[in-house]
């Protein structure tokens, strides 16, 4: 089969295939196996997608991924293979254990070749932060794939990839998955183990897959999501994820809140948004406009609990045990070198950031009220979701932009997550899908709904996935 | 005015214990006792990236026993926080501890107040190795991890205590207490109880609180007294001069008996406590408590009282019985042997242990706690005298056995009849003319040779009461 | 404003070294960013609770059962220095 037939195939499709004995599990792992090589081994001349690609394809399990290659963010640990984290401090990192949702996936059969580049310790939305450099975006090479799980999202979107999987933190599968026009799907809060995944924010991080259609991200969570008895805030997912089969949405209410479909938001990126919107309501939907009226608020919060919760963090990384050490002329000058030369510039600033917030004095100030922010945007979505069932918003104010425009200005950069992070704060499910291109570059539609509400988030997002009728291929290598 | 009566001492203490779990507080490696260097490690107590804590549900449970036992409030809700700084001895760069909301607050051991015991993890073991050609130009220790992650249980009193002798005197009821319970090993000079202080001074009568120091590193309850008496000596002549104490943190040398302070750098902390976003509170609900009283034992402070009220006990040999477990158990057993006296047989155990010395204790013995109060009954039934019991009691030391049979073999049985007495009264008269003379002409004192004379004949076997009346009775007077 | 003693006093903290040239730029990074944070007091906060935990549930715990440890040399695999069987570290007293 050649490539074109294979990145055309979905992974449920190549899974069937290879269950059914129409496909051999080699030759598919080992074509997506080459790309990845391929595009290491292509530095700059690639998409810098990946970390790592290993050099021969391993034996897979049996079960219902059989045979499906995963590339996973360089965030999740992965035994005696790098795991690290896009930071010079991990440079050759080998942990001695495998996170939980990798695990898990290769549990029910997929094999996992390749770890994809990410910004630093997952800090970022162009991974342009990382020590291994930036990697582009395939629609336009000159721009960023978002972050901080790029790596993933372009690996996906020119077809390097089946599919991968990400973390999100406050943002970072929705917004790359929309600057690279594929779909990327940040699941609820505590329904997917965090064990193994290196810890950016604790009450935010979150693992989701990054996908080419809608059903594949369904796939990929039903066999990730699940209580992890190494990780406490894990839950019972109390519900088998479904594979949504739904093509319209008849009595499904969306609404629609002006606080983050108006200012800030790119006119093209509101054009396409506008008209996903009336596609929705030719399937049946009603759309209401509702109002969230802290999440404006939602990034400052953010950019108090994400960094202090980091700044405690990454305070492991110390020389002592693992990655890279400076030696100094006594402990306290180890320390300090090995984590001024092996942090990154972003990392620096949030670790200060965070641990200023919660220094001595400021703490009620910043952190403590941004803990009562989040209660407050928490609140507003519960009151919204009394009487509609689905949240939608643009996933980014702007389409991809270029390398090096935003890295000067922290604060430009930062908003490039206005749109997804309250529902990070909030701890609700949100996908983003792609709604279209503007000037040739993807445009995504948020769409977010309750608490383990998955199933029905899928249901929507595949319904309007179908209407919109997005075709990804001109990214493909 | 005498300088110690000028001051009084203002001390609190805070304990650190080692919990008796199988496994550490927030992972499964088993507790360590002398393994070799780093082999009761794992992902979690390393601090490997991606790794998460659990906590450990007896610790808990463990905790709640110490509160049960000190009459402390137990939380409902208990939430863990993270304490941040770097140390080498500490993994994650922050210690997994409680602030605000501690699993038990309030209660009292005797009269001193508790004001809260809050659950934690240790650190691990530094171990200094000197120069080092690793690192260069400058001294060189190695972590050993093995006892990172030990549970603990930080047990804080009010500042109650005013001198270094009622401080250790009160440590030592708090160990057999704790040991009672079975929660630790309250080891000193093992590590399994630490003791620091905070002292201050103040004018005798006042009620305003001085400036406290802090005394770390007190191994041992002789070490503790030194501490607290040379701190109280040094914050005294410092008083008396004119001068302040500063606020401070000092090191207790053993070895030379002076106190050190700690570097200022060292003392500079801005822990930045923040909720463990890893942890959920940990709701006490109803089983954990029952589980928790269910293990409960009588506690020494419980028993002394027992002792004391119901059975009449005098303060001292209660206390004597209460705050040794093995010799309080000793004592139970054999008031439940036999209907005995419960303050003779607690003179005639008091005689058991004065007996044995140093050497073994009375359940070590060969007097089982039965013979003893066997024992106890022939002298109050008057079938043996009381000096007939210690003849009894040296043989059972010796040889152990039953009371009666070696009251038999021995031929120690009271003279009963009256006319065997009167022969050996009659016969002692004749053998002491000179006192028989003196006790006819008045001197009552004079008795003394004669009663002799028939107890060293009896051996002990006749009533001294009765025979001093027979001498007078045979005497005429 | 986040003045340079602040910094500096953060960075110790953090044990991040700042370099001379550094500490300005980080200054005025760290208080661009903490201007758009203070939005935040416009809210009325008063008698809300502050979430710490976006998962309504209490905690999980583990049962005092022992699981294997990692091998001591798989342990010590990734360390920078290694000596004596442990993790070689400048000494905190040096
Ligand atoms: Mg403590
Ligand atoms: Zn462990």
């Amino acid at each position: 089969m050649s490539d074109g037939a294979l990145i055309a195939l979905t992974a449920e499709a190549a899974a069937a295939r290879i269950a059914d004995g129409s496909l051999p599990a080699a030759e598919y792992a080992e074509a997506y196996r080459a790309r990845a090589a391929a595009d290491r081994a292509a530095a700059d001349d690639g998409l810098n997608c990946f970390t790592w690609v290993a050099d021969s394809v391993g034996d897979h399990r049996a079960g219902p991924l059989a045979g499906v290659p995963v590339a996973v963010k360089d965030l999740f640990c992965t035994a005696g293979v790098p795991s690290q984290a896009g930071s010079r401090l991990l440079e050759g990192y080998l942990p001695p254990y495998t996170a939980t949702a990798v695990r898990r996936l290769e549990d029910a059969g997929a094999t996992s070749h390749a770890k994809t580049n990410q910004d630093e310790f997952a800090m970022g939305s162009s991974t342009e932060n990382s020590a291994f450099g930036p990697s582009r975006n395939p629609w336009d090479r000159e721009r960023v794939p978002g972050g901080s799980s790029g790596g993933s999202a372009a690996a996906v979107a020119a077809g390097l990839a089946p599919w991968a999987l990400g973390t999100d933190t406050g943002g970072s599968i929705r917004q790359p998955a929309a600057l690279c026009g594929i779909v990327g799907l940040k699941p609820t809060y505590g329904s997917v183990s965090r064990y193994g995944m290196i810890a950016f924010a604790s009450s935010l991080d979150q693992a989701g897959p990054l996908t080419r259609n809608v059903r594949d991200a369904a796939l990929m969570l039903r066999h990730m999501v699940g209580r992890d008895e190494c990780d406490a805030t894990s839950l019972d997912y109390p519900l088998e994820i479904r594979l949504p089969a739904r093509e319209d949405l008849a009595g499904v209410r969306i609404g629609v809140p002006a606080e983050l479909t108006a200012d800030g938001i790119e006119a093209g990126v509101l054009a396409r948004f506008s008209e996903a919107l009336a596609l929705a309501e030719g399937l049946g939907a009603t759309i209401e406009q509702v109002t969230l009226p802290t999440a404006p608020h939602g990034l400052a919060a953010y950019y108090v609990l994400a960094p202090a919760e980091c700044s405690s963090n990454l305070a492991r990384f110390d020389g002592v045990r693992y990655g890279h050490r400076v030696e100094g002329a006594d402990l306290t000058e180890m320390y300090t070198r090995t984590r001024h030369d092996g942090f990154g510039r972003e990392v620096r600033r949030r670790v200060m950031l965070g641990t200023y917030a919660l220094s001595s004095g400021y703490y009620d100030a910043f952190y403590d009220r941004a803990q009562r922010v989040r209660t407050l945007i928490a609140e507003d979505f519960a009151r919204v979701f009394a009487s509609v069932d689905i949240v939608a918003t643009p996933t980014t104010p702007t389409v991809a932009f270029r390398l090096g425009e935003k890295t000067a200005d922290p604060l430009a950069m930062y908003l490039s997550d206005y749109c997804t992070v309250p529902m990070s704060l909030a701890g609700i499910p949100a996908i983003s899908i792609p709604a279209g291109l503007v000037d040739g570059l993807p445009a995504g539609l948020q769409l977010a709904a309750p608490a383990f509400k998955e199933n029905e988030l899928l249901d929507a997002a595949r319904a309007l996935e179908l209407a919109l009728a997005f075709d990804g291929s001109a990214a493909y290598v | 005015m005498s300088d110690a009566a000028r001051y009084e001492a203002v001390i609190g203490l805070e304990i650190h214990v080692q919990l008796s779990t199988r496994t550490k507080m927030f992972c499964g490696c088993e507790l360590s006792f002398g393994e070799e260097p780093n082999t009761r490690t794992c992902a979690v107590c390393l601090g490997l990236p991606g790794a998460l804590p659990v906590a450990n549900a007896r610790a808990i449970e463990l905790g709640l026993m110490i509160g049960m036992a000190l009459g402390s409030e137990l939380a409902p809700r208990s939430v863990f926080h993270r304490k941040n700084y770097f140390y080498p001895d500490l993994p994650k760069g922050y210690q997994i501890s409680q602030y605000d909301q501690p699993l038990c607050r309030g209660g009292h051991l005797g009269e001193i107040r508790i004001h809260r015991v809050h659950l934690e993890e240790d650190a691990a073991k530094l171990i200094h190795v000197g120069a080092s050609g690793r690192i260069h130009g400058s001294d060189a220790s190695i972590v050993d991890f093995n006892r990172g992650g030990t549970p603990l249980a930080e047990i804080v009193t009010e500042p109650d205590l005013r001198s270094a002798e009622q401080a250790g005197e009160w440590l030592r009821l708090l160990r057999t207490t704790l040991r009672q319970l079975g929660v630790s090993d309250v080891n000193m000079e093992e590590g399994s109880l630490r003791c620091d202080a905070n002292i201050s001074l103040r004018p005798s009568g006042s009620d305003a609180l001085g400036t406290k120091t802090e005394l770390k590193n007190m191994n041992s309850f002789r070490f503790l007294e030194r501490g607290i008496r040379a701190e109280i000596d040094r914050q005294r002549e410092i008083l008396e001069a004119g001068g302040e104490v500063v606020q401070e943190t000092l090191h207790f040398d053993p070895a030379t008996a002076s106190l050190t302070a700690l570097r200022s750098k060292e003392q500079a902390q801005d822990y930045r406590y923040f909720p463990e976003p890893d942890l959920l509170p940990v709701a006490i609900d109803e089983a954990m408590l029952a589980a928790a009283r269910e293990a409960m034992v009588e506690l020494p402070a419980a028993r002394a009282d027992r002792l004391e009220r119901e059975l009449g006990l005098s303060a001292e040999a209660a206390r004597t019985l209460a705050f040794n477990a093995e010799l309080g158990d000793y004592y139970d057993r054999a008031l439940a042997a036999a209907e005995v006296d419960a303050r003779a047989l607690a003179n005639w155990l008091s005689d058991l242990v004065g007996r044995l010395g140093d050497e073994r204790t009375p359940a070590e013995s060969s007097v089982t706690p039965a013979a003893l109060a066997e024992l106890v009954a022939l002298v109050e039934g008057g079938e043996i005298t009381t000096a007939g019991g210690r003849q009894v009691l040296d043989v059972l030391v010796r040889e152990g056995g039953e009371p009666r049979a070696v009251v038999a073999a021995q031929g120690l049985a009271a003279i009963g009849s009256d006319d065997e007495l009167a022969a050996l009264v009659a016969a002692a008269i004749d053998a002491n003319p000179d006192a028989a003379e003196r006790i006819r002409s008045g001197n009552a004192k004079a008795i003394g040779p004669i009663v002799g004379h028939v107890m060293r004949e009896s051996r002990g076997r006749a009533d001294g009461a009765e025979v001093a009346r027979l001498v007078n009775e045979q005497l005429g007077v | 404003m986040i003045g340079r003693d602040e910094v500096l006093y953060v960075a110790a903290l953090a044990r991040l070294e700042l370099r001379e040239d550094e500490i300005e730029p980080m200054a005025a990074e760290l208080s661009a960013v903490v201007g758009h944070i203070e939005k935040m007091s416009e809210l009325d906060i008063d008698g809300v609770e502050p979430t710490s935990h976006v998962v309504a549930v209490t905690g999980a715990l583990r049962a005092d059962e022992p699981r294997s440890c990692l091998p001591r040399d798989v342990a010590l695999s990734q360390a920078p220095a290694v000596a004596d069987d442990g993790f070689l570290v400048p000494s905190p007293q040096a």
